[in-house]
């Protein structure tokens, strides 16, 4: 590989990551800049590769001032940070790291259902404090042979539902057509889906189509027994809504992996023990991290050496 | 006009879900409480249990044979739960007496919760979950990188009613099953291994799912824990003296093995005060089996097995 290839890092993601492509490439830490403007006026020429993840990637703004960008790759499935029409406008290749982090994100949808259904955490700190007495009980909630609603039956939705289906949970889902292959039942509407089941889950892209695809109406079809997972974007969920509905007990509680502005995590929620907070860690293993971190390496390696891109998207 | 008298039930402890159902049990039942009794147990047994047919205990009240004496009449002693290790149960036989648990009601709810402790230690969701409500994500930023599970060998002790619905599920998370039971099962697509210690040497999982009997105390023992390696986890649904606790403690401690999920102690509500500052073990008040549906479920069993007994019916649900 040249090393005078200009690849920019918008965020921290992967010290491994990092350390291969200081291998291959002349690497720049976008985040480790003093000044961004500065940083882009003395070395944007030189920049031919940007690589993202779920926190920060490609917008206009950036992509206007690489004039030789040649290539996005995402160290994520989700697109939700890079500007895809530009992208297209301007010939830019994109890659993602698709099927790689797909069962670790389905396990922690499961993880995520048991936990809240079951309360596991909040057992676990229950007895951290020392509180655990003989006698004390509380009868939770049955998980196995709940109703799953999946949002979005692609690769991770079909993950999720293959192992919600070994605890006998019925599935149904919503997409925006119906999938031919499946037996699962087919919903033409997210009310519709959250009306008929116990745990709805947010499995599909952020687009501005799905943004809030989680609303109010949503939530209160969901209901005071319902539970709402989001291994999705934080952005999917109306936040306030949520937070408001989980306060009230008009939802029954939820599993949350992602948030509208991570790191923040609304502070109403810390009170509440029928809701599991993640920093979003869904493909966070160490496996799955390092088979991302190599399909983003490969993506680039392949381009450069113009040959066929491994997991394109654009 | 004669009243009809209520059947006798002598209820010891009392379990956790007669005190949910209490009411429903007392418009069948003329219950006998000897532990809302001032009397001395045996006295009380002595007094009040002469003509007792039926007792429901629960995990926590042994039914020992010097109790049984003093219940010249009983005929049938039911637990209000799975596991039976607090009953003398050679001297059951000897007397004649049935002995009667819940049946399978529990064991989906616990495989379950397994399930769950296992992705939890796994993925590190309540120690994650602590993170965020301490407000640590801002200021450290990514968290620490769990463990995969896909891909991963489980070795389940004891393929039982919990064991094979714990295997079942795991099995659509990518995980590859064998196990170790007292006797191989021949119809499961499970690897059979003949000793503990064979299984753990080619697991990395391992859930305890067997009951508690003089051969399986102590089984999770130092060589047990040195051959599942330090990447290894457990996970204890069963009871707490199956493990070696305190070589556990130590094993956790010193980094020997990488993990553990518990729902049950040696020594309960007593958990080893090591364990409270490790990120690394789930721990949780031996609640793997409570749920509502399944209490319902068990009292319904339970009251079955009563009707039937007290009109010289085959039991539903014996041992």
């Amino acid at each position: 590989m040249d090393a005078s290839i200009g690849v920019l890092m918008a965020c921290p993601m992967s010290l491994y990551l990092e350390q291969e492509l200081d291998k291959r490439f002349k690497l720049y830490r976008f985040w480790a800049q003093p000044s961004r403007q500065e940083f882009l006026k003395i070395h944007a020429e030189s920049i031919r590769a940007v690589v993202g993840n779920a926190t920060a990637g490609a917008d206009a703004e950036l992509i206007d001032a690489l004039p030789k960008l040649e290539i996005v790759s995402s160290f994520s499935v989700g697109l939700d940070k890079i500007d895809l029409n530009k992208c297209k406008e301007k010939g830019i290749r994109v890659t993602n790291t698709p099927d790689v982090l797909t069962e670790d994100v389905a396990d922690l949808a499961i993880g995520l259902m048991l936990a809240v259904l079951r309360r596991i955490c909040e057992c676990d700190k229950y007895v951290r404090k020392g509180l655990w007495k003989m006698g004390d009980f509380k009868l939770t909630t049955k998980f196995s042979g709940k109703r799953v609603g999946i949002i979005g039956l692609g690769r991770i939705g079909l993950a999720v539902a293959k192992r919600a289906e070994a605890f006998d949970c019925p599935i149904s889902y919503y997409s925006r057509s119906e999938k031919p292959n499946t037996n699962y039942k087919y919903h033409s509407s997210v009310i519709d889906l959250a009306s008929n089941c116990d745990i709805l889950v947010v499995a599909c892209a952020l687009t501005p189509e799905t943004r809030h695809i989680v609303n109010r109406e949503v939530i209160n079809a969901l209901g005071p027994k319902g539970v709402l997972i989001n291994i999705g974007r934080g952005p999917h969920v109306d936040e306030p809504e949520l937070v408001s509905a989980l306060v009230e007990g008009r939802l029954g509680g939820a599993g949350l992996d992602v948030f509208e502005k991570e790191p923040e995590v609304p502070e109403q929620l810390f009170s509440l023990d029928n809701v599991v907070l993640l920093p979003h860690v869904g493909s966070g293993t160490l496996e799955t991290r390092n088979a991302m971190a190599d399909l983003v390496i490969g993506n680039l390696e392949a381009h450069f050496l113009n040959k066929p891109l491994l997991t394109p998207v654009v | 006009m004669d009243i009809v008298k209520l059947p006798e039930l002598l209820v010891l402890g009392p379990p956790i879900l007669f005190k949910v159902y209490e009411r429903e049990f007392s418009t069948k039942f003329h219950i006998l409480k000897p532990y809302e009794s001032p009397l001395p147990t045996e006295i009380y047994l002595q007094t009040h249990g002469q003509s007792v047919r039926a007792l429901l205990c629960y995990g926590k009240s042994p039914v020992t044979a010097q109790m049984l004496r003093l219940l010249p009449s009983l005929q049938l002693v039911m637990t209000a739960g799975t596991g039976v290790n607090q009953i003398d149960l050679p001297e059951c036989r000897r007397l004649g007496i049935s002995v009667v648990n819940t049946g399978d009601v529990f064991s989906e709810d616990t495989a379950d919760y397994a399930v769950g402790l296992l992705i939890d230690v796994l993925r590190k969701i309540s120690a994650g979950d602590r993170h965020v409500r301490r407000g640590a994500w801002p200021v450290h930023g990514d968290f620490s990188l769990g463990v995969k599970l896909g891909g991963k060998q489980v070795g389940i002790v004891g393929l039982g009613n919990i064991g094979s619905k714990v295997a079942r599920r795991l099995e659509a998370f990518g995980c590859i099953i064998s196990y170790n039971s007292r006797t191989k099962k021949s119809s499961v697509p499970y690897s059979f291994y003949p000793n503990v210690c064979e299984l753990a040497l080619n697991s990395n999982i391992l859930f305890i799912c067997c009951s508690l009997t003089e051969q399986t105390r102590h089984l999770i023992n130092k060589d047990v824990m040195t051959a599942l390696g330090k990447d290894g986890i457990i996970v204890n649904v069963g009871r707490g003296p199956i493990i070696d606790e305190s070589e556990l403690v130590k094993f956790l401690v010193e980094g020997e093995i990488a993990g553990a999920g518990l729902d049950v102690f040696e020594n309960e509500p007593t958990v080893p005060k090591e364990l409270f500052g490790l990120d690394n073990v789930v721990i949780t008040p031996h609640r793997a089996a409570f749920t509502q549906q399944a209490f319902f479920e068990a009292f319904n069993v339970l009251v079955a097995n009563l009707e039937a007994f007290f009109s010289n019916k085959p039991l539903i649900t014996p041992v």
